[in-house]
């Protein structure tokens, strides 16, 4: 009897990771079972990881420990560290990494071998879309990072230049198959990474996780591509495991970035080519003006009400002030008023993040209402708490010709009294004056949410 | 074509359904933990990135695959912590208010 060959270990050790990839992933898709599908996967790539340094052949074991090392190290650091609300663009740099790393992966297969057609086809593919995955992604972690403006950025004739740069940078990949020369493999190079930017340059930062959910797919493709590329070569096996799993975020994430984009009324074609908000709104001026509320009349307000509705918002998850919030329900609630969460599909500039920020401090899932179960409620609502929420509550969204038009809002102009809490007098992500703001049933509390809740909360001790 | 560009391709075909059917039907509310448990998932980059470093031969190819490595190291671990923070805020076996 012989010892079992190793490549045969390797690839038993893949298979198993594909598998137990597809069966996380359909963990994932429900709440109860989430957490274990991820620690699955974990142990899966774990092995997988650990097995493909036993595959015959390989060298420079030194760089590749200190890759790993390097890489690992940082990501699981930085990833610890950052706050809850940075999330969503941890997610994007993250994607854009493995973006970026199917591109470097194509990068050396075209240098090693430029003159098999189907493998250099293959391998330039999975450079174009990652490297647009790279630049995209990292355009966006610094949009929600702030590090750049989260408004539309947008260049004169822009939609020409963008196609002009992907045009010429896909026929110097081209030419460089045509030629066998991989010096120009560097052009092909810059203008793709040049494209990447461009196009995620004039996306405001309210579409954000349409966008973050499209890169996140078009990484999963590229991994699969680079993965075709592979199985050609000498370790073709590792290629099977990374199509498979490759082409399986591809199809799970472009499905996902479609229910995204429907559940904010966008389309994916609108999202990239309309520059959205950058506009200014064609309409009247607003009628009206900013009254204005301070703590201890709000505080006095939402006391006698029956029934408070909290909207909560980006500002609430940038002011870390959920604690404060749950602490303002506990009190209210005390004093025999109906406390409810009204979430926006989007609120917090991604699906699901407010739900996230509200459990940490331990809001019951009961009291958190989307935003079909609340609209009918709003009318029967004495006062509506907005806490640094903007677009998701604007009824221009009800008024053809706004650039809102069509988007799902929360109906808070229909609760008796509305109350704001906001910095000061800018305007959301979309950019977009907000009509809510000026109605008469509208008072604005100004303030950062944490300390404006804090307050609030002081109030309504004293007045107990 | 080769032939294990068809066996490739064939395989691709069934991914694409498997990963179509296993989220079809799954509430907003996992909308970002699946968008970042898949992206973990894409970290099976650092596999081919470990193949490509390993047979690169010139100093320029080993820059870049060290490059591939490192990224796609940080795809790994830090989707994988990204995803696994997400999560537990949805764990409801844990303690009340309780959050580090």
């Amino acid at each position: 009897m012989t010892l079992p060959d190793i490549q045969d270990v390797i690839n038993a050790i893949y298979v198993v990771a594909v598998l137990v990839f597809i069966l996380g992933l359909r963990a994932m898709s429900s709440p109860a079972t989430a957490r274990r599908g991820i620690l699955y996967a974990g142990v899966a790539m774990l092995l997988a990881v650990l097995v493909t340094f036993f595959s015959p052949g390989l060298s420079n074991f030194a760089l590749i420990a200190l890759g790993v090392i390097v890489g690992g190290l940082g990501g699981f650091y930085w990833a610890r560290v950052v706050k809850m609300t940075a999330m969503p663009q941890m997610v994007a740099m993250f994607n854009g990494m493995g973006g970026g790393s199917a591109a470097a992966i194509a990068a050396v297969e075209l240098l090693g071998n430029l003159s098999d057609p189907a493998t250099s086809g293959l391998s330039m593919a999975g450079a174009i879309i990652g490297s647009i995955s790279i630049a995209g992604s990292v355009i966006a972690f610094l949009k929600l990072q702030g590090w750049i403006t989260s408004k539309p950025i947008v260049l004169p004739g822009r939609q020409v230049v963008n196609m002009a740069v992907l045009v010429l940078g896909v026929a110097f990949g081209g030419y460089a198959l045509y030629l066998l020369n991989t010096f120009w493999l560097l052009p092909f190079f810059v203008l793709l990474l040049l494209y990447g930017i461009l196009l995620t340059l004039p996306i405001g930062g309210a579409d954000m996780p349409v966008v973050i959910s499209l890169f996140n797919a078009l990484t999963g493709i590229a991994v699969g591509l680079d993965g075709f590329a592979l199985v050609n070569g000498p370790l073709g096996d590792a290629g099977y495991a990374m199509v498979i799993a490759g082409v399986l975020v591809g199809a799970a994430g472009s499905l996902l970035t479609v229910l995204m984009a429907r559940a904010m009324n966008r389309s994916i074609s609108n999202v990239f080519f309309s520059a959205f908000g950058a506009t200014e709104e064609t309409g009247g001026p607003v009628q009206g003006q900013l009254k204005p509320i301070d703590a201890a009349d709000a505080a006095v307000m939402m006391a006698y009400a029956s029934q408070v509705v909290i909207v909560p918002g980006y500002g609430l998850a940038v002011a870390q002030g959920q604690q404060k919030v749950k602490e303002l329900a506990d009190l209210l609630e005390s004093k025999g008023v109906t406390v409810k969460f009204a979430i926006h599909p989007v609120a917090g500039r991604m699906p699901g993040h407010m739900n996230v920020l509200l459990a940490e401090v331990g809001v019951a899932y009961d009291k958190l209402y989307d935003r079909d179960e609340i609209n009918a409620e709003f009318p029967a609502t004495d006062v509506a708490l907005v806490i640094g929420a903007n677009d998701v509550v604007n009824p221009a969204a009800h008024r053809p010709g706004s650039p809102l038009q069509g988007m799902p809002i929360l109906d808070v102009e229909q609760a008796k009294n509305v109350i704001v809490i906001k910095r000061g007098q800018g305007k959301g992500f979309a950019g977009i004056e907000n009509d809510l703001f000026y109605r008469d049933n509208c008072r604005m509390l100004y303030g950062d949410a944490q300390q404006a809740v804090g307050a609030l909360v002081s109030e309504l001790k004293k007045a107990s | 074509m080769a032939a294990d560009l068809w066996t490739a391709l064939f395989i691709a075909l069934l991914a694409i359904f498997t990963g179509y059917e296993v989220i079809s039907r799954v509430p907003v509310l996992l909308h970002t933990p699946l968008m970042s448990g898949s992206n973990f998932i894409h970290g099976i980059v650092l596999v081919g990135a470990i193949v490509a470093l390993g047979l690169a031969t010139t100093p320029l190819e080993q820059a870049i695959g060290l490059v591939a490595v490192v990224m796609g190291a940080l795809n790994v671990t830090g989707g994988y912590v990204v995803t696994e923070r997400i999560l537990a805020m949805f764990d409801r076996s844990r303690p009340k208010g309780g959050a580090k």
